[in-house]
């Protein structure tokens, strides 16, 4: 469109910003701007984390010492129930399509998602399934079958409270949110991509974003789906999975973790994504082998299709299914793999900023390695018999979805905060909240590997005083509350750097993608226009002319 | 520092409503594959009580669902119409496409009610529950597609339609094709192959 006239600059005016930050509560409410809805988004998750956070302390403290009595044995149920579906599907999720919703329209230089409306629409099924789901305590009692549900255990005979009703319709409307954020993502990347920029040249967390909103769109249907034929059991007396009728629970098993594995994914590809960003620009290189990354995570996608049944292994498939899943699980350990290289040799002889951000990547990078080597040794049949519906498990899943995930999102609001409000979230503090999440983190988990393979099950309320179960009870149970701690210093640091930060500047981190091109926070529209793209990082080659990457 | 570049092009020519709909079936065809997979595994274990064999009507439906079919024929040739400017040819044919839909919802209605005069209703046994089940999904579908035509009569009757007019007839267009799709693969395994 070279003949529409070129404007003078592409920063907005002061007086522009200033009407951004008096906008009213309507305004929020109305908003169809991706960026509004992106900061409800996080502000919902972070919410939710408030509300997980404290379930997961109640369970901590009842399981600190053998015997206690603080919650009761169906209310320590309800608890673990809502603590597993609050943090997957209104805190993990939400956060990354938060970080999605915000970052895929600017690192493509686009001014809206593809379809706005369709957007907020999504939001605000999240928020109102949510709210819904814990409305749960008002209306009964709280769903009380883990956050999988199985069947009969979810079956109006086991369960005849409302729990579960509201638990179905809630992730139903969830889902529903979810599978058209899956959309609007796709269709944003492949229409709106700005001249030049190819999906070669695209940075790698929108490639992330891509692979994992076609993971949405294909996964989630299988859970709308069996919520859709629990909802009817219940509420209709069919017999989908109840053994009475002549039902099969065990189809239960396997349509959910037919969308619960691939969850799995896309609760971590888009934190593959942000750490995919943050460590090439706090180790001044471009990242070691983008196509590797890039393609290992489209094979990533693939295979996650086909590896549901290694959550069944007890479950007594047959020799043959066992080798098989086993096998199909392994091999995601190599792409996976490909990607820690990836990450490690875009390090190595680079010049390293130890900003929080990279520090929580880094840490990612430990933490993560750690959950995927447990979670290879779970592909392995025999191990998983003998560690199956133990604390090695919720070790291990920790490590991939805390130690993982959250770890890679705060990278992610460490490195992008200026961008979203103009302001620098303070070092100091963010030394402190790291430290304090790194170490609460491995205190809390590290000992529930021993504890799963000393046999302790999970889902119990209380325990006997075997041998040193206790004292290790008690360690993670403190370290449970020096992440609690970690929290409140986070969300201290939120306000006071919100309130009176240091300013960010466009581009405070010397970063390369296009969402440093625009002001910090972006105006209505994110460009007026945007630089050339000729490579993948178009504003190194803006800043070095005489040695842009495309001459390279 | 090189000039800027202007930004609203869209890369390719990719109609991104299209897309999104075409994504959409997709993900509403594995949607119905989970259903359609219900229906099939549970089809061996029932022993006794009614069945696809011993209660349905094959023969009336397969008329009601020539109907469905032609619908799918009788909408492209709606969207013809409006690519060659054609206004009546566009009306009538998407008047004609309501109903035949209609005619199958009633056609889909008469087959129900003969299942609950025999007392086969959805919690009666497992065949109850995944024929109503899958049927029924596939049924809310075929009122959100007329929903759609509807409002697309509805945007040429009462008022200008608009520039995006032509992608909106399209993107309902391939959703009315992709409900005829999923009742063929219905038809054929609640019908065709488990009533013989």
């Amino acid at each position: 469109m070279s003949d529409i006239p070129i404007p003078a600059d592409s920063l907005p005016v002061a007086a522009e910003i200033e009407a951004e930050n008096k906008r009213s509560l309507l305004s929020w409410v109305a908003s169809v701007d991706h960026k509004q809805i992106a900061v409800m988004y996080l502000l919902t998750s972070l919410f939710f984390f408030g509300l997980g956070g404290i379930e997961a302390l109640l369970m901590r403290l009842q399981l600190a010492w053998p015997g206690m009595a603080i919650l009761s044995p169906d209310g320590y149920n309800q608890i673990f129930t809502m603590h597993g579906t609050t943090m997957i599907f209104l805190v993990v999720v939400p956060s990354l399509l938060g970080l999605a919703t915000y970052l895929t329209p600017l690192m493509i230089g686009a001014n809206e998602m593809a379809f706005p409306r369709l957007n907020a629409f999504s939001y605000w099924l999240v928020l109102f399934g949510g709210l819904l789901l814990y409305f749960s305590f008002f209306g009964g009692a709280a769903p009380n079958a883990g956050w999988f549900s199985y069947a009969p255990l979810s079956e109006k005979p086991y369960s005849f409270q409302a729990g579960l009703d509201y638990w179905a319709v809630s992730l139903l409307a969830i889902g529903v949110g979810t599978v058209a954020t899956g959309l609007n993502l796709i269709v944003t990347i492949i229409t709106l991509r700005a001249p030049g920029l190819s999906l070669k040249r695209v940075g790698l967390f929108v490639w992330m974003v891509l692979v994992n909103s076609f993971l949405i769109i294909l996964a989630l249907p299988a859970l709308n789906a069996s919520l859709l034929m629990l909802l009817v059991d219940r509420q209709l007396s069919t017999h989908f999975f109840t053994q009475q009728g002549g039902g099969s629970p065990l189809l239960w098993q396997h349509y959910f973790w037919s969308f619960g594995h691939p969850e799995v994914y896309i609760m971590v590809l888009p934190g593959f994504g942000i750490i995919s960003e943050t460590i090439p620009v706090f180790s001044r290189q471009p990242i070691f082998g983008y196509g590797f990354v890039a393609a290992s995570t489209v094979a990533i996608g693939l295979l996650s299709l086909g590896v549901w049944a290694h959550h069944m292994f007890a479950v007594g498939m047959g020799h043959r299914w066992d080798m098989t899943f086993g096998a199909a699980s392994m091999l995601i350990a190599i792409p996976t793999g490909v990607k820690i290289f990836n990450w490690t040799a875009t390090m190595y002889g680079g010049a390293i900023r130890f900003t929080t951000s990279m520090w929580f990547a880094i840490a990612f990078l430990i933490t993560f390695t750690m959950g995927g080597l447990s979670g290879v040794m779970f592909a392995a049949v025999p191990i998983d018999w003998q560690t199956t519906d133990t604390y090695f498990v919720v070790a291990h899943m920790h490590y991939v979805l805390f130690g993982g995930t959250l770890f890679s999102v705060f990278s992610g609001l460490y490195y992008w905060f200026p961008k979203m409000s103009g302001k620098i979230l303070s070092e100091k503090l963010g030394r402190w909240h790291f430290w304090l999440t790194f170490i609460g983190f491995n205190m809390t988990f590290l000992i529930q590997h021993v504890l799963g393979l000393a046999g302790m099950p999970r889902r119990i309320f209380t325990y006997p005083a075997l041998p040193g179960w206790g004292i290790m009870n008690l360690i993670s149970t403190i370290g449970a509350f020096v992440l609690g701690i970690s929290v409140v210093v986070f969300l201290w640091n939120l306000y006071v750097s919100f309130q009176r930060g240091e300013l960010a500047g466009d581009n405070p981190w010397n970063a390369w993608t296009l969402e440093w091109a625009t002001s910090s926070p972006p105006p209505l529209q994110n460009f007026k226009a945007v630089p050339p793209v000729r490579s993948r990082r178009p504003l190194w080659d803006l800043a070095h002319p005489e040695d842009p990457d495309w001459k390279r | 520092m090189e000039a800027l570049t202007d930004i609203g092009v869209v890369a390719g020519s990719i109609e991104k409503t299209k897309l999104c709909v075409a994504l959409f079936i997709a993900s509403e065809s594995t949607f119905f594959g989970y259903l359609i997979l219900a229906y099939v595994y549970f089809h061996g274990f029932i022993s006794s009580g009614p069945t696809a064999a011993n209660s349905l009507h094959p023969a009336s439906t397969g008329v009601y669902t020539a109907f469905l079919m032609a619908s799918s024929g009788t909408v492209w040739l709606a969207g013809r119409s409006l690519r060659k400017q054609n206004r009546r040819g566009f009306l009538v044919w998407l008047c004609i496409t309501i109903a035949m839909g209609l005619v199958f919802l009633y056609g889909e209605t008469r087959e129900y009610l003969h299942l609950l005069d025999q007392q086969v209703t959805i919690s009666r046994n497992l065949f109850g529950t995944t024929y109503f089940g899958l049927t029924g999904m596939h049924g809310i579908h075929v009122i959100i597609g007329l929903t759609l035509l509807s409002i697309i009569l509805g945007i040429d009757l009462t008022k200008d339609r608009g520039p995006r007019y032509q992608v909106a007839v399209e993107s309902v267009s391939m959703y009315w094709h992709f409900v005829d799709c999923v009742w063929i693969a219905v038809f054929s395994v609640v019908y065709l192959w488990s009533t013989r």
